[in-house]
């Protein structure tokens, strides 16, 4: 089956730092894929790469089957890919209705004279159809008591909902969330892998997620690859991922080796940045 | 945009729509068609002096509000304001004369022409920021200064070209009783279309790409457009406003459009609150306002005891100068935010009056 988004020997390096080495895998399509590695592993920097933030030293990228290698990265959202980002990346004086308004960008139609002239050219019409689509979002992911607020003002673990909230209104097909519960306590994790299980079996996307949380990633993705110094270790099923002897070093050093027992989920280490 | 709206409670939207209106409350959108209604009696009420600086807030507010789209809305920064400003009186006034195109045409057609040439000066805005974009824009400054004063055929050169009265319909406007309701019609429409610009898309992804650009271009806002046209826009209605500033003197010379100028157009949408469409209004009001009202001190003090003691003589003028800077500086330190900020506070207060802290 040919794969929804396949990466093929992707590197790239950032002079002296290589930050990807060939890296190759597959997601495929309604899949939730995880990818998993130490802090500065190069997870972010695959997602910049199918996102289009970065463009890859060496390597091509396809998304249903079309080379996306060189795309602009405001292109992708037409071909269906949406992303979140690890570190916020709200517009933060801006409400949270209008946050996620901005996700509907390339699905509106109207715009700068259109959009001036509001109520004589269907603009106002417009607005209002996708704000319903907004509001469905809203409601899904619990955002109605904030809906007005400023995106800055908000508490952590709701800007996360926020951001998750705008890539929804994408409507892409493919999802990339790097690190969607960083930060987060309990309850909100809870809360957020719940959204993103609806997110792949109710709206039946592709789900693309960056973790540190073990436990939610052994629970919830149906595959897990894991990266090491920019270099792929290992990919397959959570189970057999975290049986690998290559995982357990990475994870938790070799000295620490014997210790390991499998079905003890290793403490992630707690991202920093 | 930043800060709490007060809404009353029992105010509950019960559709969409409802929520999208540009007020917040019925009450303040009465308030503001009875201030509009009040204020066309200005020109039976007000001193023709005074209707005179209701007419230039009008004009100045519209270029200043063009140029809050770009710098206050989508975050760039522009420091030639006023040579578009000039570009538009210009050809608002070439328009009229070497085609006799209707002045009630020339108008939003030198906007748009104006628009095309800030096209053409946003350019560098896609690959240039923060100080190297200031420098940028200080040469469109510079190139417009230049071709104002070289161009014979479109500016006359060294004498001022004349500009027609407007005329709607064949019937002439004279006078500023009368040019003051087509001032206060544009000031209407162009603050009504820029509040439906923001929000509506683009607007939104103007802001988006001053908020977070990396963050907008992924979700599908082109950099490059939106930047540049930030700039089209502002020129739009710098153009505007100097087409009905040369409408209003009926002669365009090559004064006045100066980086000065660009600076005051800056003030202006500092003080009134950068991103704020009210604020803007608010902001030209004041630095229009300043400057007559030291005027009117320094008339006060001359030959007054104080002058006489202090021996000021002709040093009044300097003084005023220094107070408008240092009014100005003042009002920067306390009010950094503008006076939309405080005027929604003043608002939020008398909402909670007498249960206020
Ligand atoms: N723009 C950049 N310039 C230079 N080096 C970079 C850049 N982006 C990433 N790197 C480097 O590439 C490597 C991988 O970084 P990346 O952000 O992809 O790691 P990560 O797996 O997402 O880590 P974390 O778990 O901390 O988020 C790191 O060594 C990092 O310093
Ligand atoms: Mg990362």
């Amino acid at each position: 089956m040919a794969h929804t988004l396949e990466v093929r020997g992707v590197s790239l390096r950032f002079g002296g730092v290589r930050a990807l080495t060939e890296v190759s895998f597959g997601v495929n399509e309604g899949e939730l894929f995880s990818i998993i590695g130490p802090n500065g592993a190069g997870k972010t920097s695959i997602v910049n790469c199918i996102s289009g933030r970065y463009k890859p030293t060496e390597g091509k990228l396809f998304y249903r089957g079309k080379d996306i290698t060189g795309l602009n990265p405001n292109a992708r959202p037409q071909l269906g890919i949406g992303r979140t980002f690890q570190n916020l990346a709200l517009f933060h004086h801006m409400s949270v209705l209008d946050n996620i308004m901005v996700g509907r960008h390339h699905l509106l139609k109207n715009n700068f004279i259109t959009g001036s002239l509001y109520w004589l050219t269907g603009a106002r019409r417009e607005e209002l159809e996708h704000r319903h689509k907004v509001e469905e979002i809203i409601d899904f992911l619990d955002l109605q008591s904030v809906r007005k607020a400023t995106a800055g003002t908000l508490p952590y673990g709701l800007r996360k909902r926020v951001e998750l909230a705008r890539a929804m209104a994408l409507e892409p097909q493919l999802i990339l969330l790097d690190e969607p519960m960083a930060g987060m306590n309990f309850e909100e994790k809870e809360d957020m892998a719940r959204y993103i299980v609806d997110l792949n079996e109710e709206f039946g996307m592709t789900v693309m997620m960056i973790e540190h949380d073990m436990g939610v990633v052994m629970d919830i993705s149906h595959r897990v690859m894991v990266l090491d110094f920019g270099r792929k270790i290992a990919e397959g099923d959570p189970a057999s991922v975290l049986a690998d002897p290559h995982v357990k070093r990475a994870y938790l050093g070799e000295e620490d080796e014997v210790l390991v027992d499998p079905d003890d989920k290793p403490a992630a280490p707690e991202c920093a940045a | 945009m930043a800060g709490q709206t007060l809404i009353p409670a029992g105010d509950f939207r019960t559709s969409y729509a409802a929520d999208t209106t540009v007020f917040p409350t019925t009450t303040s959108r009465n308030a503001m068609i009875l201030g509009i209604v009040l204020i066309c009696f200005a020109p039976h009420v007000v001193s023709a002096y005074v209707l005179s600086l209701l007419i230039q807030i009008g004009i100045f507010g519209i270029a200043a509000l063009g140029l809050n789209i770009v710098v206050g809305f989508t975050g760039q920064i522009s420091i030639g304001h006023a040579a578009f400003f000039g570009f538009g009186a210009f050809t608002s006034a070439y328009l009229s004369n070497r085609f006799g195109i209707p002045v009630f045409f020339c108008i939003p057609l030198a906007g748009v022409v104006t628009a095309a040439v800030g096209l053409i000066f946003g350019l560098p805005a896609a690959r240039l920021k923060g100080l190297y974009l200031a420098i940028a824009t200080l040469a469109a400054q510079y190139i417009l200064l230049d071709f104002f004063a070289r161009a014979e055929w479109f500016t006359g050169g060294s004498v001022p070209a004349s500009a027609e009265p407007f005329s709607i319909f064949g019937y002439m406007l004279r006078g500023d009783k009368q040019y003051f309701y087509v001032v206060l019609a544009y000031v209407v429409v162009c603050y009504l279309l820029v509040t439906n610009l923001i929000r509506s898309r683009d607007g939104r992804a103007l802001v988006a790409v001053r908020d977070h650009y990396l963050s907008a271009e992924i979700m599908g806002i082109n950099l490059t457009k939106y930047r540049t046209l930030s700039f089209g826009l502002a020129a739009f209605f710098a153009g505007v406003g100097g087409a009905l500033y040369a409408h209003y003197n009926q002669v365009v010379s090559n004064e006045g459009f100066g980086i000065d100028r660009s600076i005051i157009f800056l003030a202006m949408i500092i003080i009134g609150g950068l991103g704020s469409i009210m604020g803007t209004l608010m902001g030209t009001a004041f630095m229009v306002l300043l400057p007559e009202s030291m005027e009117w001190l320094s008339v006060a003090l001359r030959d007054s005891p104080i002058d006489q003691f202090l021996g000021l003589k002709n040093n009044i003028a300097f003084l005023r100068e220094m107070a408008i800077g240092v009014i100005i500086i003042v009002f920067l330190v306390f009010e950094p935010d503008g006076l939309a900020h405080r005027w929604r506070q003043i608002k939020a207060y008398w909402k909670l009056y007498p249960f206020s802290h």
